[in-house]
């Protein structure tokens, strides 16, 4: 029983960050291997604006969220936004220079240390029992629920929204896109906003569980195989690729090797990509022709 | 890969012979030669950390090369590179400690190692383009490491192998000027191979490849097997490159060889400058310096002393902006700017190349 409440919440923590993999790239077409680092700058955010509403965790982290929805659009604005047109390997580049970039002053403005921003915002994280006698911290039960409204919210706005509209128009085809009149520097950066604030969603959450430091960008860059399994375009794909590396990494770990954390979620993947690179519900690349 | 150098003069071939030769003018000629008798009188005048840095420098232009010739030339972009790097030193630092194997022996099986790895992380490639290779060897990279990792665990060398120094004909491997020496040659073989690899018919097929593949497998390339044998070289390379870092340092631990290093590695050829030996060899000189370049930077500002702590930290996010720097606004590298340079003392007083007859 408590194997399946670890494989939900490991799903959970994937399928939250994977979401912005995907979201980014099913609208511009760019991998952002920056993810995992603005995921953290989201949480060490959340402990600047900690010391600055320290009685309000409410509003500690609705500030620290718009921060990161803001970072995200600068992100794009500054420095995506020359990269677009440009070879896919180039902005692939530049996310992973903005990653190393950002590691670097996430160190200079707030020290290597490990650090609690549930204790500066005097957040509790007692565990509540589920049913079968498993148990679940607070923080992990908050973030499943989080996951299940963010999705729920994504594919609302996708559906139904005027934007979201857009940005799957954007995704489909640029050019017919922006020859219907939409802003596609606007839809990107959207884009670039949306997926940094769930991301930092991701990370916040994860910082009020279990503490805050460097070694958070693994996290994000496992939850990277999460979002190809699945598709790298499909937010549908991207929860069934969280569930299936995180049954993977949870029973492997338990029943074979603790070592192999680290290392499952890229078995999966390079199981994936020799079997359907595309991923489960994924859209085939075009061949390319002559 | 005849990309004609700028000449102020006409110059012609009037044989085969000119047509083989790698330096052709007497400027050329002398240049090198001037090149050549300086890096070997270096270690002469040089202090010990001025040695370091040079083989730092020669080890990492080693590494470059072949990832050049992987993603500049081929066309292939690898991600998997620090995991290349780990095989060949681990393979040395496993072959020293289960069998005392000597250093001709681990050599040439590290390189073996890295061509076999090279086959596994090729094959991905044989079914996916761009983005999803990159992705492909960026996995692969770590379970490399988690093999690492395993040994090291089971074997119960938590903190990393130890390897003693290399003896070659009885004399041993300790002294920073025959390393020097050593490695300085290891690094003109490296770069002697990849000119004349790609100046055959191997070259022109990768570079076909790279352009566009559905093209050169029209043309009767077999797209293939040349992808292969990118892969395989320059993984073989690598691997011999991570031994001599294996045996320089003396060391083998999963810590050194993390993501970082690959990033470090595929920049090495970004700011270098892609598509270029040169930019590899530039590049990784580059970036090999760079962090003791900011050291030396911060040592010199005030009140520099309670930062120390921070040292790593400004590296990286230097290094960052850099890239950055690079990527957006020079994306030919130093190779770019070098180029320019030449152009530009060549075409003094004028600033334009003619439209017809001049360049290319």
């Amino acid at each position: 029983m408590q194997l399946i409440v670890n494989i939900v919440v490991l799903a959970a923590i994937y399928a939250l960050i994977a979401c912005g993999y995907v979201l980014i790239y099913r609208v511009s077409r760019v991998l952002n291997l920056a993810h995992g680092e603005l995921m953290m700058l989201g949480a060490y955010l959340l402990l600047t604006t900690a010391s600055l509403f320290a009685h309000h965790p409410a509003a500690a982290i609705a500030a620290a969220l718009v921060l990161s929805l803001a970072v995200g659009i600068l992100v794009y604005v500054f420095l995506m936004r020359r990269m677009t047109g440009e070879m896919v390997l180039a902005a692939v580049l530049t996310t992973i220079a903005l990653g190393i970039l950002l590691r670097g002053l996430v160190v200079l403005v707030w020290s290597a240390q490990q650090q609690y921003p549930g204790q500066a915002l005097a957040l509790a994280n007692p565990p509540i029992d589920v049913l079968g006698g498993a148990r679940i911290s607070t923080f992990s039960a908050v973030l499943v629920v989080a996951t299940v409204v963010v999705y729920a919210a994504l594919f609302a706005f996708l559906r139904f929204g005027r934007w979201g509209m857009r940005m799957r128009a954007a995704g489909q085809s640029p050019l017919l896109a922006a020859q219907r009149g939409i802003n596609l520097h606007a839809v990107y950066a959207l884009a670039w906003g949306l997926s940094t604030l769930t991301g930092s969603l991701a990370g916040m959450l994860i910082a009020l569980d279990s503490g805050l430091s460097g070694t958070m960008v693994t996290i994000g860059l496992k939850a990277f195989p999460a979002a190809l399994v699945g598709g790298l375009d499909s937010l549908a794909g991207a929860l069934l690729g969280s569930l299936i590396v995180a049954a993977a990494e949870v029973l492997l770990i338990h029943y074979v090797d603790p070592l192999l954390a680290d290392v499952v979620p890229f078995l999966v993947l390079i199981a994936m990509l020799s079997v359907r690179p595309w991923g489960l519900f994924g859209t085939r690349e075009e061949l390319d022709r002559v | 890969m005849s990309r004609p150098q700028p000449r102020a003069s006409g110059y012609f071939r009037t044989g085969y012979a000119q047509d083989l030769a790698l330096v052709e003018t007497r400027l050329q000629r002398t240049s090198l030669a001037v090149l050549v008798v300086a890096l070997l009188g270096f270690p002469l005048v040089a202090s010990p950390f001025g040695l370091d840095l040079a083989c730092q420098v020669f080890l990492a232009a080693i590494g470059a090369l072949a990832l050049m010739l992987l993603t500049g030339f081929a066309g292939q972009i690898s991600l998997g590179h620090a995991g290349l790097l780990a095989a060949g030193a681990y393979t040395t630092g496993i072959m020293f400690k289960e069998w005392a194997a000597p250093f001709w022996l681990t050599l040439p099986a590290s390189a073996l190692a890295g061509a076999l790895l090279g086959i596994v992380f090729g094959l991905p490639s044989l079914r996916l383009r761009g983005l999803y290779l990159a992705v492909s060897t960026l996995a692969l990279h770590f379970v490399v490491i988690y093999l690492g990792g395993e040994y090291e665990t089971r074997r119960g060398l938590s903190t990393g192998i130890t390897i003693d120094p290399p003896r070659i004909g009885g004399y041993e491997l300790v002294n920073g000027r025959l390393w020097y020496l050593v490695l300085f040659a290891f690094a003109a073989a490296a770069l002697l191979i990849c000119l004349n690899l790609l100046r055959s018919r191997s070259g022109r097929a990768w570079s076909a490849i790279r352009s566009r593949e559905t093209v050169a497998e029209a043309l009767g390339i077999h797209v293939a097997a040349y992808k292969l044998l990118a892969f395989v070289i320059s993984s073989a390379l690598t691997a011999v490159a991570g031994s001599l870092f294996a045996y320089y340092r003396g060391f083998v631990s999963v810590e050194a060889f993390s993501l970082f290093l690959t990033i470090q590695y595929v920049s090495m050829i970004i700011i270098g400058g892609m598509g270029s030996l040169l930019g590899a060899l530039l590049g990784a000189a580059f970036v090999t310096l760079f962090p003791y370049l900011i050291e030396a930077a911060l040592a010199a500002l005030p009140g520099a002393q309670g930062r120390a702590g921070d040292l790593a930290a400004v590296n990286q996010a230097a290094f960052g902006i850099v890239m950055v720097l690079f990527l957006a606004f020079e994306p030919l590298g130093l190779t770019g700017i070098w180029r320019r340079m030449q152009s530009y003392f060549l075409l003094w007083p004028f600033k334009h190349r003619p439209l017809s007859g001049g360049g290319r």
